[in-house]
């Protein structure tokens, strides 16, 4: 399991997490999330492409990180998540809050 | 959690525990059997023999007559499916565990023994004590002690605290154990409580494992009811039976991942609801809002319709099923760029002017730089609190609430259900239905402490009858599509026995009218009477022996008509908190006796109501000897006095109780 953070562009962060986003793992996305928005990058991708496994404490990470971001005028979004979270995003609804993106690139391609 | 029978005398929870199949089979039969006799006593009391004469008073009798035996039915459903479960498989190994104690006021030392013995439970875990006192001497305890300790963040100042449910989930976000174990500040578990338990999680739709909860600081004879062995007994293992074991806050271990479950699927239930009521509401703010705009300020009526459209534009989003974040985002963005483009417009004006100052000045002191600064100075102002649209506070509101953050709450995600002062028997409702199961463990493996006094006895009643009533009114279980039949009368059973304040003012004021001015509700012959009533209530009590199995249950049914005026209260105020939006307190349970002496003045309407009893058994020996009255009658209904009578009796100790010491 890790994360790895870099910036892309002014004002946005990619955010690669590695391994199961589960229960043991979110604190340290919620953590990561809000210090990339305290330093100003309040436009935040997490990239999923390497996430095995999301659980519920996974989603409600992404949930509170989105709610960090959106207090700072900025945005959450999520891109590339694997078949299995897929499926969770969908069977919770979550889909509706935080739709995935096809990759880290198209996540802010509009905006 | 109390019910209607919940009350016995104080024993122990493994009394009565022990029933086999042949006990099973008599009570069914003795079920079918109060049920037959019962109908067949309402439709005789209904349709034969209502005195309508006296309709105001025959009326409300039959109708509460109706309500017990709709109250006992649900009973003998409980009872349908009520044994023991085969012990649980060892406890896998491996598991992580966080064992929470809850605690707002109760005093450190009392916290501290608690901790102690949730530090030394054996399954290896983590220990938090959950202060939603902040309180520095419990922290340094905790320290001492070598356990955690959680306080609320700032993300709460100013925003809806949801009592303990809010302590426990927030709680929930910063740690990580895959169980947790809740228990009350009082509740003292057992070492082996994780062992015991853990096992049930094997079957990984199980959610909730139940224990029961007991109390120490008992006297003989429980004179204030505390221990409800027939509730953690046979009605809670009924409840089982149908998969409808609930949480009743303490004493319980829950699979974080079924609440984890909950919160994300409440939050997404939850913003939908919100953003599209917002939605639906923001046309009538902003019109309301453009009228009260000096014609004059051309600024501002020139933002006030920018934001009408991108308001248009996110609605014609949502209808068009675009997903939430997408319509969101792009309308607080607009709203942002409003704001900004409003602030531009201003500090332009503003510049220009003191440019022209500036110019003047310069020849005098040089240097004057304000005009550079002009960018951020924007940004600065425009930022959602200083921004002119903020100067229309419902304007400001609105917008902000069309968002996917649920900016009224300290943390998106609500594990346990928020929606009543009782967040257990909410959470339990919405686990089972979203397809969890729930085991009732019956093994005493925590001790608590109980009220010890009348006063705070009655609060606590009061909190989880209004509590119970909360969750009915507002997510009542039998239209819950989702929960099978049995699963919403099982929640129906329990909400259904606090309505009983209303039956028992019936049964008090029936006899009071017959032996005072002669007037009876029933139209019949004694024989007649006999004949249909005295089998059903011989049924209904033989029922309660042989489901109580060893248990009291005579205790029970004293509180559950004797504190009537707490249950009508209960129903009352939680209506008005619903449909009115009266506020209801979340009500913690003293822990430590308060004052001395019997508190009489706490059960005024019950001493009032007595005394017109014994007046009006008076009144009816009078106009008995005087052959005014009618002999047959005037017995049953003296017999019906001296019942009463002897219900309220219960409080008499209960008022003089002057605490535990032993």
């Amino acid at each position: 399991m890790g994360f790895t953070v870099k910036e892309l562009e002014k004002g946005v962060a990619v955010v690669r997490v590695e391994g199961r986003l589960n229960m043991t793992t979110a604190g340290g996305l919620r953590d990561l999330v809000a210090s990339a928005v305290a330093e100003g990058n309040v436009r935040v991708v997490v990239d999923l492409a390497a996430v095995e496994f999301i659980d519920s404490s996974g989603l409600g990470a992404l949930i509170n990180g989105l709610k960090t971001a959106r207090q700072a005028g900025g945005d959450l979004r999520i891109a590339s998540p694997n078949d299995q979270v897929k499926l969770v995003l969908s069977l919770t609804n979550v889909e509706k809050v935080l739709p995935p993106y096809e990759s880290v690139d198209v996540a802010y391609a509009n905006d | 959690m109390y019910t209607g029978v919940g009350m016995s005398d104080g024993r122990n929870a493994r009394d009565g525990a022990v029933r086999g199949t042949a006990h099973l089979v008599i009570l069914r039969l003795v079920v079918v059997v109060t049920v037959i006799l019962g109908v067949d006593y309402l439709a005789w009391r209904w349709f034969f023999s209502l005195n309508w004469d006296a309709w105001w008073i025959a009326v409300p009798l039959v109708l509460a007559e109706t309500y017990s035996l709709v109250d006992v039915a649900l009973f003998g459903l409980t009872m349908w499916r009520s044994r023991s479960r085969p012990a649980a498989a060892p406890a896998q190994q491996g598991l992580t565990v966080d064992v929470f104690i809850t605690t707002y006021d109760e005093s450190v030392d009392l916290v501290m023994n608690t901790a102690r013995a949730a530090r030394d439970i054996r399954y290896p875990h983590s220990t938090w004590i959950l202060d939603d006192g902040a309180r520095n001497e419990m922290a340094a305890a905790a320290a001492q002690l070598g356990v955690g300790y959680v306080t609320r963040g700032a993300a709460w100042d100013d925003r809806p605290l949801h009592a303990k449910a809010g302590n426990l989930n927030n709680a929930l976000m910063s740690t990580e154990g895959e169980f947790l174990l809740v228990l009350d500040a009082d509740q003292v578990p057992d070492p082996r409580i994780l062992d015991r338990t853990l096992g049930y999680f094997a079957d990984e739709k199980v959610a909730l494992v139940k224990t029961p909860q007991l109390f120490g600081n008992v006297s003989p004879g429980d004179p204030l009811g505390s221990q409800a062995p027939l509730f953690y007994g046979p009605i809670q293992q009924g409840k089982d039976g149908w998969n409808s074991a609930f949480f009743c806050g303490s004493n319980a271990i829950l699979r974080r991942e079924a609440l984890m479950n909950l919160g994300i699927t409440g939050y997404v239930t939850e913003v939908e609801r919100a953003v599209i009521a917002a939605l639906r509401g923001a046309r009538r703010v902003l019109k309301r809002a453009a009228k009260t705009v000096p014609n004059d300020n051309e600024v501002m009526r020139q933002a006030l319709v920018e934001v009408s459209a991108a308001v248009e534009a996110a609605r014609a989003g949502v209808a068009a099923n675009e997903s939430l974040s997408a319509v969101t985002y792009t309308l607080q963005q607009r709203i942002a760029e409003v704001s900004r483009s409003m602030v531009a417009i201003d500090m332009h004006l503003l510049a220009r002017d003191l440019v022209a100052i500036g110019e003047m000045r310069a020849h005098a002191d040089g240097a004057w730089d304000v005009v550079t600064d002009i960018e951020s100075t924007v940004d600065m102002l425009a930022s959602r609190e200083l921004s002119p649209l903020g100067a229309m506070e419902s304007v400001q509101t609105l917008l902000r609430s069309i968002d996917v953050d649920r900016p009224d709450e300290a943390q998106p995600v609500m594990p346990l259900a928020t929606i009543s002062v009782t967040e257990d028997m909410a959470t339990s409702m919405r686990l089972h239905e979203m397809g969890w199961k729930s085991v009732y463990h019956h093994e005493t493996l925590a001790e608590g402490l109980a009220p010890e006094s009348l006063d705070a006895m009655l609060k606590q009643r009061l909190r989880w009858a209004q509590g119970t009533m909360q969750v009915m009114i507002r997510e009542n279980p039998l239209v819950q599509r989702r929960l099978s039949v049995a699963q919403r009368l099982m929640y129906f059973s329990t909400m259904w026995s606090y309505l009983s304040g209303f039956a028992a003012v019936v049964y008090f004021a029936a006899p009071i009218i017959f032996l005072c001015v002669g007037i009876l509700p029933v139209h019949t012959t004694a024989g007649e009477f006999f004949l249909r009533f005295l089998p059903f209530m011989i049924a209904n009590q033989l029922l309660f022996v042989v489901a109580g199995h060893g248990i009291s249950t005579w205790r029970g049914q004293q509180f559950s008509l004797a504190l009537f005026p707490i249950w009508i209260k209960a129903t009352t105020s939680a209506i008005a908190n619903v449909f009115f939006g009266r506020p209801l307190p979340f009500i913690v349970t003293p822990k430590n006796r308060g004052d001395i002496g019997p508190q009489w003045r706490l059960i005024v309407p019950q001493i009032v109501v007595a005394c017109v009893l014994v007046l009006a058994a008076a009144v009816g020996v009078v106009r008995l000897v005087s052959g005014i009255g009618e002999p047959v009658g005037t017995v049953v209904n003296l017999v019906w006095v001296a019942f009463d009578l002897l219900i309220l009796s219960v409080l008499v100790q209960a008022a003089r109780y002057r605490g535990y010491n032993s």
